[in-house]
């Protein structure tokens, strides 16, 4: 994305900046090392989803899920779902993967580990029909980049990110194109909060959803396909946000590249600590889910946000600045780039204490100084939002403020009803009205905007990063080959306590063979593409 | 008595019965569409009504700010609210009430459930960081927190409260649609009124914004708190309830 980006303004010294990313790396390095030995449900129906099973059984369960469960009954997963399947499909008679599946789920197919001549077979075939998927994805991509180029892009940064969440997909769709039309950029389309614990994606339109909408690959090519309109309309392409969070990350990715989202909500450690999923099956998950957007030339929202809702956003505003840390090393290792990093922070500070707005400057600075390249997305109030509108509304002028003073790339609308009603019309409108005010009356005030040297705002921000550093210290310093999940096992995040071997989706993981075998896996890892 | 019974709203002068709302209608913006919204204001009991904002929201609805004048006078003497029935105690109070009923520590439970991701009420409740100056129910010394935190499904808590013998449930729902609330806190006090023997079960208390405080029955919980609840609230009444269990 383009932007005139603010030149660097905090003081801040380069050897520490070094030091902390050093130890992310430190950090990070083993729980890479656990997700390339391991494999989940969700990733083997994934590389399915490559291969173009879709559908659902009469009660709604996919077709992969069925197909997934059956090989696993039959031989276990360690050695991935690709060799039993492709040598049952070469094998027997049947018309394709998804017939397979069928009957596999009534018992009708035995799998087996192919050996010699028809491994090689069922893994050329595998290869050929999950790269099929992978080339799908690759002409999305270029799809993406050929309409931006035609249509237009968003005319200025921050870009406006607006959130659509009926729970139908088909009052989603008007009101998207609506808030396209008011000034949207991106439109996210929230998810049913339940689904995330869901061990299958649902499958089709759906008009029933809690809070939200069912992320389906039906409802993303609806959406897709009615902001392409409205783009063409605007002359400016909008983006389209969805979620790969949860139990089914890795699938969810899949369906975003393949029918062209724009950003995806993909946070490392989210999962574990807010939504209480086991931290091996999240990391396994997350690093499939971030090759396929790495692939589909998606960008990511981190959810760092989500600490500072939870935790005291003065006291715990390092935790933030450890998570982007984290969150940067294990994106740019599953192969995204800088531009597709939209890492999460958010002003969430109690605004009753003196020198807020001072400190969520500094806060604000810290991130767009440590991630310059990165289009650092800014979130609005919500914990202090206490349903007084009109303060809300006052609040949410001094967060957009923030964002323009600070050069923020991706900036959710704060909505004054925010904790009161899911937005009226009219909240958005106003809200719009809020950020085009400043964003116009103030966008340039970053050219004129030094904090001082040894001010207030540097010493804070200087004082975050040393905060960061040490945090990370402790955690590099845990016991156990990988530090970081100890970490997370005694409670350094959030308070929240999330052992290894506990939480939701545990029973979905797998360590893997020696002969593992994931076409989709060996396909993303390629050098060049 | 010098307290008045009857009232009006208040805007700048006693009795002016002065309000203000603002509402979209979904026709374009037009004389039409203003006349309209004066016709709703005075439907609505606002008489005169002055429409003193109106603006295009789109091509197909309209936006209004009105401000005016109310007939309606309210009765004080029929305004009915739940009054607190127990009374607040300090923490030091709370944590020598626990050791003198109970001489163990209180075991409490809290989680959000259902689709719920909002840990914010549970969390101003439970943690030691607390909320409005008070600290959370860890805080107090007597008391031991167990917090499931988000999400949790209604199994779980109820094996989770039969395993570490919970006093209380603690259920927080912020964020909610299709009275979803409703549902799962009816849900979650039939899964335990299910497991435990009748009249056994821990005390059920559940919060958030969009209660009714006064459903206690309807929902099958012991207490119901609204937005803006403290912790010493809630350990309070925690107290007071369990007091009143064992002297029933």
């Amino acid at each position: 994305m383009t932007r005139a980006r603010p030149a660097a303004k905090l003081t801040l010294d380069p050897a520490v900046v070094r030091r902390a990313r050093g130890l992310a790396r430190r950090a990070g390095r083993p729980i890479v090392d656990l997700a390339r030995s391991n494999t989940t449900v969700s990733v083997e129906r994934a590389v399915l989803r490559l291969a173009g099973v879709t559908g659902a059984d009469p009660d709604g369960i996919p077709w992969v899920n069925r197909l997934v469960d059956a090989v696993r009954a039959d031989v276990g997963l360690e050695h991935g779902v690709a060799l039993p399947v492709w040598d049952a499909l070469l094998r027997g008679d049947h018309a394709d993967l998804t017939e397979l599946a069928q009957k596999a789920s009534t018992g009708g197919v035995a799998f087996g580990l192919p050996e010699g001549r028809a491994a090689t077979r069922a893994r050329s075939a595998a290869a050929r029909q999950v790269g099929a998927g992978i080339r799908r994805i690759d002409r999305r991509r270029v799809e993406r980049e050929r309409l931006v180029r035609r249509i237009g892009d968003a005319p200025r940064t921050p870009w406006i990110y607006l959130i659509v969440a009926t729970g139908d997909i088909y009052e989603d769709i008007p009101q998207a194109q609506a808030a396209a039309r008011e000034g949207a950029d991106v439109i996210a389309v929230i998810r049913s909060t339940g689904q995330s614990l869901l061990d299958y994606v649902p499958e089709g339109a759906t008009r029933e959803g809690y809070a939200g909408t069912y992320a389906t690959q039906e409802n993303f090519r609806l959406m897709r396909a009615a902001l392409d309109d409205v783009s063409k309309e605007l002359g400016r392409y909008v983006r389209l946000t969805n979620y790969a969070s949860g139990l089914c990350m890795p699938e969810i990715a899949t369906l975003a590249g393949l029918e062209r989202l724009d950003m995806m909500l993909n946070d490392s450690m989210y999962g574990i600590l807010f939504r209480d999923i086991n931290p091996v099956r999240t990391f396994v998950d997350q690093r499939f889910s971030r090759q396929i957007h790495a692939r589909a030339g998606i960008i990511i929202n981190t959810g760092e946000d989500n600490y500072l809702t939870t935790a005291d956003a003065v006291d715990e505003a390092h935790t933030v600045t450890v998570s982007q840390l984290l969150n940067e090393y294990f994106a740019k290792e599953a192969g995204l780039e800088d531009w597709q990093l939209g890492l999460g922070h958010a002003f969430e500070i109690n605004p009753e204490i003196p020198d807020s707005f001072r400190l969520e400057l500094a806060h604000a600075l810290l991130a767009r100084q440590l991630f310059p390249k990165a289009p650092l997305k800014w979130m609005p109030p919500t914990k202090h939002m206490t349903g007084d509108v009109f303060r809300g509304y006052l609040l949410d002028g001094f967060f957009n403020l923030v964002g323009a003073m600070t050069g923020q790339g991706i900036l959710l609308v704060g909505m004054m009803t925010e904790a009161v009603v899911t937005p009226f019309l009219s909240d958005r409108d106003l809200a719009l009205q809020n950020v085009r005010y400043v964003m116009e009356a103030a966008g340039n005030l970053h050219e004129d905007f030094r904090p001082a040297p040894d001010g207030f705002i540097n010493r804070r921000a200087n004082q975050v990063l040393a905060e960061a550093v040490q945090l990370l210290e402790r955690i590099v310093d845990e016991p156990g080959d990988a530090a970081l999940l100890s970490a997370i096992g005694d409670g350094t995040f959030g308070l929240m306590k999330r052992p290894a071997d506990k939480g939701k989706g545990y029973d979905g993981v797998v360590p893997h063979a020696p002969a593992y075998f994931n076409p989709a896996t060996d396909l993303l890892e390629e050098p060049a593409r | 008595m010098s307290e008045k019974r009857m009232i009006r709203p208040y805007g700048d002068t006693t009795g002016d019965g002065m309000v203000q709302m603002s509402f979209t209608l979904p026709i374009p913006h037009d004389k039409r569409a203003e006349g309209a919204a004066l016709q709703l204001a005075t439907k609505m009991g606002m008489d005169p009504a002055m429409v003193v904002h109106a603006k295009a929201m789109g091509p197909d609805f309209s936006f209004f700010v009105v401000y005016g004048r109310v007939n309606h006078l309210v009765d004080l003497s029929a305004v009915r609210v739940v009054e607190r029935e127990f009374p607040l105690l300090s923490a030091k109070d709370v944590n020598s009430a626990i050791k003198r009923q109970l001489r163990r520590k209180l075991v409490v439970l809290g989680a959000c459930i259902g689709t719920d991701a909002h840990t914010v009420g549970i969390d101003a409740i439970l943690n030691i960081k607390g909320f409005a100056g008070e600290k959370g129910l860890e805080y107090y010394r007597e008391v031991k927190v167990v917090n499931l935190g988000a999400q949790v499904l209604v199994p779980e808590l109820v094996a989770r409260a039969r395993a570490e013998k919970a006093d209380a449930v603690l259920v927080s729902q912020v964020v909610t649609q299709r009275d979803a609330h409703l549902t799962n806190a009816k849900e979650m006090s039939a899964a335990f009124r299910e497991a435990y023997p009748a009249g056994r079960t821990p005390l059920l208390v559940v919060g958030g914004p969009r209660f009714d405080p006064a459903a206690t029955k309807e929902l099958g919980v012991d207490r119901i708190f609204g937005r803006g609840t403290t912790p010493g609230e809630v350990a309070s009444y925690l107290v007071h309830a369990l007091a009143e269990r064992r002297t029933a």
